[in-house]
């Protein structure tokens, strides 16, 4: 039977199992956008940004681990998705993003609202495709879910010219096969078993968790690992709840604004296993002096990952959870070890680090302090709120205070770093979980980015929280400054901030505001109760600061602390 | 150190920017590329010459390996092979030295594909070595331009080095 390109395209979401597609219309992509005026199976969100939409797409596959699905128009509509693809790409998440083409013949002329987007978007793609003729449009489809969602996930785009959108051919459902295209998922038995009987051996072992483990859904398969051989688990920023974070396993994120214990231990380990992490300079800083007595086993899926940083003497190229799995099996099988003898003064040495530096912040009751209220949220959510963030310290404060045990609850932009991320993810998480507590946690500055975005919540009804740490600062960089550049403060105070409460107001959400302490917990409760979309802001403590710090490029046990000032500067010198 | 890197990728729009696209993106450098269709059509063969240290070109071929449209990586550095170039040389002696570019390209095995009353063109393949060679003795002697091919390179049969 002959269908147009716009009814194959919606056969084949369909099949594809999309529910929902995040986009923005414009001319070239009217064919498609007429047929899902009346759809029954597929709901189109319309955001007001083409960005929004990605980041929601983003949101929606990070915490359902199903790829978002974004169709825009060309030109503009094409080039306002970069920042979304570019984050996707980073943190590896899969999207499929469709955008419109001016007509084939047309490519190349510099026709109306014609970008090279196909070009624009190769480096920051998994792959990409320009469909040329309607008859391959299924087989493109099809091998673009394929190739986001196996492997190393990531985004694909696919455009869409008008022409082949409209033009009709024969509907076919082919197989995928791409001979160049073969992940790799089974690791390699006999490194598999040298990495066993290097844990075995080694007495300061320590796992580093990555956004690979929850990528691959192999948080039982870890927590196994680190139980059954007592061996403590850092998350980095993207494997937060990779690992149950109240876990007495558990030493929080390391790195650049990691816990103390968790950067200690790096140090001294005598054995990292790196599962599904790729040694970003954030984690490791000073690349030379990182984990100096340590060999390193390092499973992840993607090879480029591995001595791409840092020296590996294990490498394990695979899925996280099969790795793991094939590794649990020999460890109990083959080395029966007595495990809690073996790591009993490890385990000791990393409670007294615990002990001597915890992660905590000096509580004010005339001021609200940024960290009091993550503690709350965490407090009265109970660790069981899909969290999202914007960037900067919000973002840090977040990550230090909020415990994830589980994980998909945690939506971060960890490798772009985008600001305007959070409150787009948040709204594409609500989507996908309507009965869930979801919160953005959120700066200033960052909310400001896609602010625009609370008209695609109201009209959608959805009860999205958004936590604002305001202190009127673009707070990480002004931190940057006055450690590093004197205190000259350039171009990093706001000055002018909207009034939130009028802003979510004029929008049809709930504004709310919390500016002493004791305000906080009834504001986030009152926010919590209400079944519409609230901005609750918090007028914050400007001057706080997130510690610990590592400067950049600085061994990681380097830490500035929290210290009256006179001594942060005598530290931060020394560290220079 | 220098490496020659031989690949096989799906002939399809595009697949040359996804290949230098790597390299610039991520700062490694070509010292030159080489492109052509293979015995089956919808495959292309491209040998690429790049330097760096041993993670450098790990690396390299790693991404390569990554990239959807690429088949097959070979580094032939690491297999006996044979490579060749080729190149074009203009030279425009001056009378007295007519002849003796005559017999330098004549002990090259080049061949002179063009001629006007002032210049020559030779054309020569070979190594590399034997390339600058050439073209150190030609270039007393008054060289115009010269335009090379890049590298091209293939296994040798049964032996492994
Ligand atoms: C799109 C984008 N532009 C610039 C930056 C650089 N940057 C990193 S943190 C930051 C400040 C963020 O300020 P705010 O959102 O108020 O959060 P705070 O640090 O105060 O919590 C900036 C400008 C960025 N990460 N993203």
């Amino acid at each position: 039977m002959k269908m147009t390109g716009a009814e194959i395209f919606l056969e084949c979401l369909k099949r594809e199992g999309v529910k929902h597609v995040f986009g923005y219309p414009g001319g070239v992509i009217l064919n498609i956008f007429d047929l899902l005026y009346d759809d029954k199976d597929i709901q189109l969100i319309l955001t007001r940004h083409e960005q929004g939409a990605v980041h929601a797409a983003d949101g929606y596959a990070r915490s359902t681990g199903k790829p978002g699905v974004v169709l825009v128009t060309s030109g503009p509509g094409a080039t306002n998705t970069v920042t979304g693809i570019a984050t996707a790409s980073m943190d590896s998440i899969p999207l499929v993003v469709f955008s419109g083409q001016v007509p084939t013949m047309l490519i190349g002329n510099d026709a109306f609202q014609e970008a090279d987007i196909v070009g624009i978007s190769r480096p920051c793609t998994k792959y990409n495709f320009l469909a040329k003729d309607t008859k391959d449009l299924s087989r493109i489809i099809r091998e673009a879910f394929h190739i986001a969602t196996t492997g190393r996930p990531g985004p694909v785009l696919i455009d869409l010219p008008k022409d082949v959108t409209a033009s009709k051919a024969d509907f076919v459902w082919p197989e995928v096969k791409i001979r160049s295209y073969n992940p790799t998922y089974e690791g390699n038995k006999w490194m598999i078993t040298q990495a066993a009987h290097m844990i075995a051996k080694s007495k300061k072992a320590l796992i580093i968790a990555g956004g690979g483990v929850i990528l691959s859904g192999g948080s039982k398969e870890l927590k196994e690992l680190a139980e059954f051989t007592e061996i403590p688990v850092t998350m980095t920023l993207m494997g937060l709840g990779s690992f149950p974070g109240t876990h007495r396993l558990s030493l929080g994120m390391p790195g650049m604004h990691g816990t103390y214990y968790a950067n200690k231990a790096i140090q001294e380990s005598d054995l990292l296993i790196a599962i599904g992490m790729r040694f970003d300079d954030r984690v490791t800083g000073k690349i030379d002096a990182f984990a100096p007595n340590a060999k390193i086993i390092h499973i992840d899926i993607d090879p480029t990952s591995i001595r791409k940083n840092v020296r590996v003497d294990v490498p394990i190229v695979g899925d996280v959870k099969r790795v793991l799995t094939v590794l649990n099996k020999v460890l109990k099988e083959d080395i029966k070890e007595q495990w809690t003898e073996v790591r009993r003064a490890w385990l000791k040495q990393i409670d007294i680090w615990k002990h001597e530096r915890p992660m905590t912040y000096t509580y004010s009751d005339e001021v609200i302090k940024p960290q009091f209220v993550v503690e709350k949220i965490y407090e009265l959510t109970k660790g069981d709120a899909i969290i999202s963030t914007e960037v900067g310290q919000n973002q840090m404060w977040a990550a230090q205070f909020y415990k994830f045990d589980k994980p998909r609850m945690w939506l971060t932009s960890g490798g772009l770093g985008t600001m305007g991320y959070g409150f787009p993810a948040a709204i594409g998480a609500q989507i996908a979980h309507p009965n869930k507590l979801v919160i953005d946690i959120a700066g200033d500055g960052s909310i400001q980015m896609n602010i625009q975005e609370l008209a695609t919540a109201v009209i959608n009804k959805l009860p999205v929280k958004v936590a604002i740490l305001n202190n009127h600062y673009l707070g990480m960089v002004r931190q940057w400054q006055e450690l590093f550049f004197n205190e000259r403060y350039s171009y990093t105070h706001l000055e002018v901030i909207p009034d939130f409460v009028k802003v979510a107001e004029a929008y049809g959400a709930v504004g709310l505001r919390a500016t002493k302490p004791s305000e906080v917990e009834p504001v986030l409760k009152e926010g919590f109760k209400i079944k519409k979309t609230v901005f609750m802001d918090f007028i914050c403590d400007w001057k706080e600061k997130v510690f610990p710090m590592v400067p950049a490029g600085a061994p990681i046990d380097h830490m500035l602390f929290e210290e009256k000032s006179e001594k942060a500067e005598k530290k931060l010198k020394a560290v220079k | 150190m220098r490496h020659t890197i031989s690949l096989l990728v799906e002939n399809r729009f595009g697949v040359l920017s996804r290949i230098s696209g790597l390299f610039s993106g991520r700062g490694y450098n070509i010292e030159s590329l080489s492109v052509g269709e293979t015995i089956d059509p919808e495959i292309s063969n491209m040998t690429i010459v790049t330097s760096g240290d041993d993670q450098i070109i790990e690396q390299i071929t790693k991404q390569l390996n990554k990239l959807i449209d690429v088949i097959k990586v070979v580094d032939m550095t690491e297999l006996d092979h044979v490579e060749r170039e080729m190149v074009l040389i203009k030279v425009a002696p001056r009378q007295e030295d007519k002849a003796e570019v005559l017999r330098i390209a004549e002990i090259f095995r080049g061949r002179i594909v063009d001629s006007s009353q002032r210049t020559y063109t030779i054309e020569v393949t070979g190594d590399e070595k034997k390339i600058e060679a050439l073209i150190e003795l030609l270039r007393p002697m008054g060289i115009k331009e010269f335009v090379r091919t890049g590298k091209i390179a293939i296994a040798r049969e049964g032996v492994k080095k």
